[in-house]
């Protein structure tokens, strides 16, 4: 669950992206862009395409990927949440994140939250209360939960992501 | 209360007793970032209005993936991390140094140290006892600028490599076979500890294979204690003053303890398109290859180049099967030339590189054409990986990846053992 603040929107609404498991970070931001890194917009209109050729294009600001296990898994490249969030995405919904890409999410204000993603389907109309940990499925009329987030990241979902969190304590407050 | 070594090494860093779950800011000893995430890492540290950095000794930028560059955005990216170094008096390391983890074990790791790096294989520290582990740009820019970070502290999985394994069977195959047993989220946010009776054989080579691709299990961490192999290591790199003893408590509280035969493993192959699609060589179909990697930070040092010339030597790369060989650093290159491997690789027909990633990441010298197969002896195959998602990427020993060369399809490297 994550607290209410201002500097993350609590009720996001959108439409569900379904993607299976061990999406890589090399799927997400593949290596022969590795030139479009300094050009994060650029680099954003590939996101994902190795896994879904049409995702970047048909993706619309709000809307959310919905995946199976071990999402994020691989380099620790943070282009990867990056271009996610760049592209509009909301929030990603998986089973389960590696490591290194479920803290560099947090770190950059990405909400990445883990459900029973098999409950829900490709096109589904999805609302998420990022506050209450409640994911409605309009399509299905059902509600799911989502476990969640340790303090820490919560505080620093809260001050904005890493950055301002360094920023406005000058240094660590966890 | 009895610790595991990450307890330990981060209850030092922390000032104070903690335990797996525990939360805490620590200190760091090193922090780096490679060309490929450092320049995110100097846009955060400008956005968070640092120009300098807290430990500039200890602060390392490396140009390695992309190195020498293979474009002018690359070229100007080097040039951001160039400038940012010099500016703050930063360690740079350069085109044709090597691959960021080979020199952080040769140059900076020590043991019982917290190493941190924006790039997810700088568990490979581990080895020599260090709680080393990846993160992003930002958490880098952040350990950079304070020379701090926050740590969860990791649950531990004890993993026991016993007995010795049979001829033609080497640290890849064993970590190989131990992330198809535990798959590739078998160990995330958990630290793998290394132990067993094998251990005390194994070089220190054969370590950093073995952390280097802790990381494909998911873990955070994977860590073997230190001992007289560490502390010879340490000390033909003229560090042995860094030589510290770091062990587990005996009664350390792990999550899961793993025993491994390792006489009864043999030769280990990943398939396409994950490091936990394993197969054992003599189940494997008849797969041609197209080209064959020898190098990376995870078999790239001089005792793989050694084995690779060992089995090549008099014989010539398979003529449909092209091998690149790229050594992990300049010492490892230097020393690979004066013992007359690199020459004996090349009168094989292997094309040489100059130290780094080489074509491991898909950003140059090695791009996979559509359909190709390649063997590496790295640590990833992800669809993709090497630059081409139309190719095939399957990972081996360095024995097996040179074996392979020869025949032109992948071979069982026992027949000529
Ligand atoms: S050799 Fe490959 S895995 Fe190792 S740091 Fe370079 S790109 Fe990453």
């Amino acid at each position: 669950m994550i607290k209410q603040d201002d500097s993350i929107k609590k009720i996001l609404r959108g439409k569900s992206f379904k993607f299976g498991d061990d999406i890589s970070t090399d799927l997400i931001a593949p290596g022969r862009y590795f030139h479009l890194r300094s050009n994060l917009s650029e680099l954003a209109k590939h996101v994902l395409e190795d896994a879904d050729e049409e995702f970047a294009g048909k993706v619309n600001n709000g809307d959310f990927i919905v995946a199976g296990r071990n999402f994020g898994l691989g380099s620790s490249r943070e282009h990867a949440p990056t271009i996610i969030k760049l592209a509009g995405v909301g929030a990603v919904l998986a089973k389960s994140f590696a490591r290194i890409f479920f803290r560099n999410s947090i770190n950059i204000g990405l909400p990445v939250l883990v459900c029973d993603t098999d409950k829900i389907d490709k096109d589904d109309e999805l609302e998420i209360d990022l506050s209450k940990g409640i994911i409605k499925d309009l399509t299905k009329n059902i509600e799911l939960k989502f476990k969640a987030l340790p303090d820490v990241m919560i505080k620093l979902l809260n001050d904005g992501g890493l950055v301002e969190h360094i920023t406005k304590n000058k240094g660590f407050n966890l | 209360m009895d610790k595991t070594i990450s307890e330990k090494i981060i209850s030092e860093h922390a000032g104070r007793d903690v335990f797996a779950g525990d939360i805490a800011v620590v200190d760091v000893d090193v922090v780096m970032a490679q060309d490929g995430t450092g320049p995110l890492a100097v846009s955060q540290l400008k956005k968070m209005g640092f120009d300098k950095v807290r430990n500039p000794s200890k602060s390392i930028f490396f140009i390695d993936h992309a190195a020498p560059s293979p474009r002018k955005e690359l070229s100007n990216s080097h040039i951001v991390l160039r400038q940012y170094a010099e500016n703050c008096g930063m360690v740079l390391s350069n085109v044709g140094e090597g691959v960021c983890h080979q020199i952080l074990v040769e140059d900076f790791a020590a043991p019982g140290e917290i190493v941190i790096g924006a790039d997810s294989h700088t568990c490979t520290s581990g080895a020599l006892g260090a709680f080393a582990t990846g993160m992003g740009s930002t958490d880098i820019a952040v350990g950079f600028a304070l020379a701090k970070t926050w740590l969860m502290v990791p649950q531990t999985i004890k993993v026991n490599f016993n007995n010795n394994p049979l001829k033609g069977v080497y640290a890849k195959d064993l970590i190989i076979y131990l992330i198809g047993k535990i798959t590739a989220e078998g160990a995330t946010y958990k630290a793998l500890e290394f132990s067993g009776s094998f251990i005390k054989n194994m070089t220190i080579d054969d370590r950093f294979t073995i952390s280097n691709m802790a990381v494909e299990a998911g873990a955070k961490a994977g860590i073997f204690a230190s001992d007289e192999i560490t502390e010879k290591f340490l000390e033909s790199q003229g560090r042995g003053k860094q030589y510290k003893e770091i062990s587990a408590d005996k009664n350390a509280n792990y999550e899961q303890i793993i025993d491994i035969n390792c006489s009864e493993i043999e030769p280990m192959i990943s398939m396409p398109h994950t490091v936990d699609n394993v197969c054992p060589i003599s189940q494997m179909e008849k797969v041609k290859v197209d080209q064959v990697l020898i190098g990376t930070c995870t078999n790239g040092r001089l005792s793989d180049l050694k084995i690779a010339s060992d089995i090549l030597k008099g014989k010539k790369v398979n003529k449909n099967t092209r091998l690149i060989i790229v050594p992990a650093s300049k010492k490892v290159y230097i020393e690979a030339i004066k013992e007359g491997i690199i020459q004996t690789l090349v009168e094989s027909g292997a094309a040489i590189q100059s130290p780094g990633c080489g074509p491991c990441v898909g950003v140059h010298q090695g791009i996979l054409g559509d359909g190709e197969v390649c063997l590496s002896t790295q640590n990833r195959n992800f669809k993709g990986r090497m630059g081409n998602p139309d190719s095939f990427i399957y990972l081996s020993s360095p024995a097996t990846a040179a074996y392979s060369a020869i025949k032109g399809y992948i071979a069982d490297v026992r027949e000529i053992l």
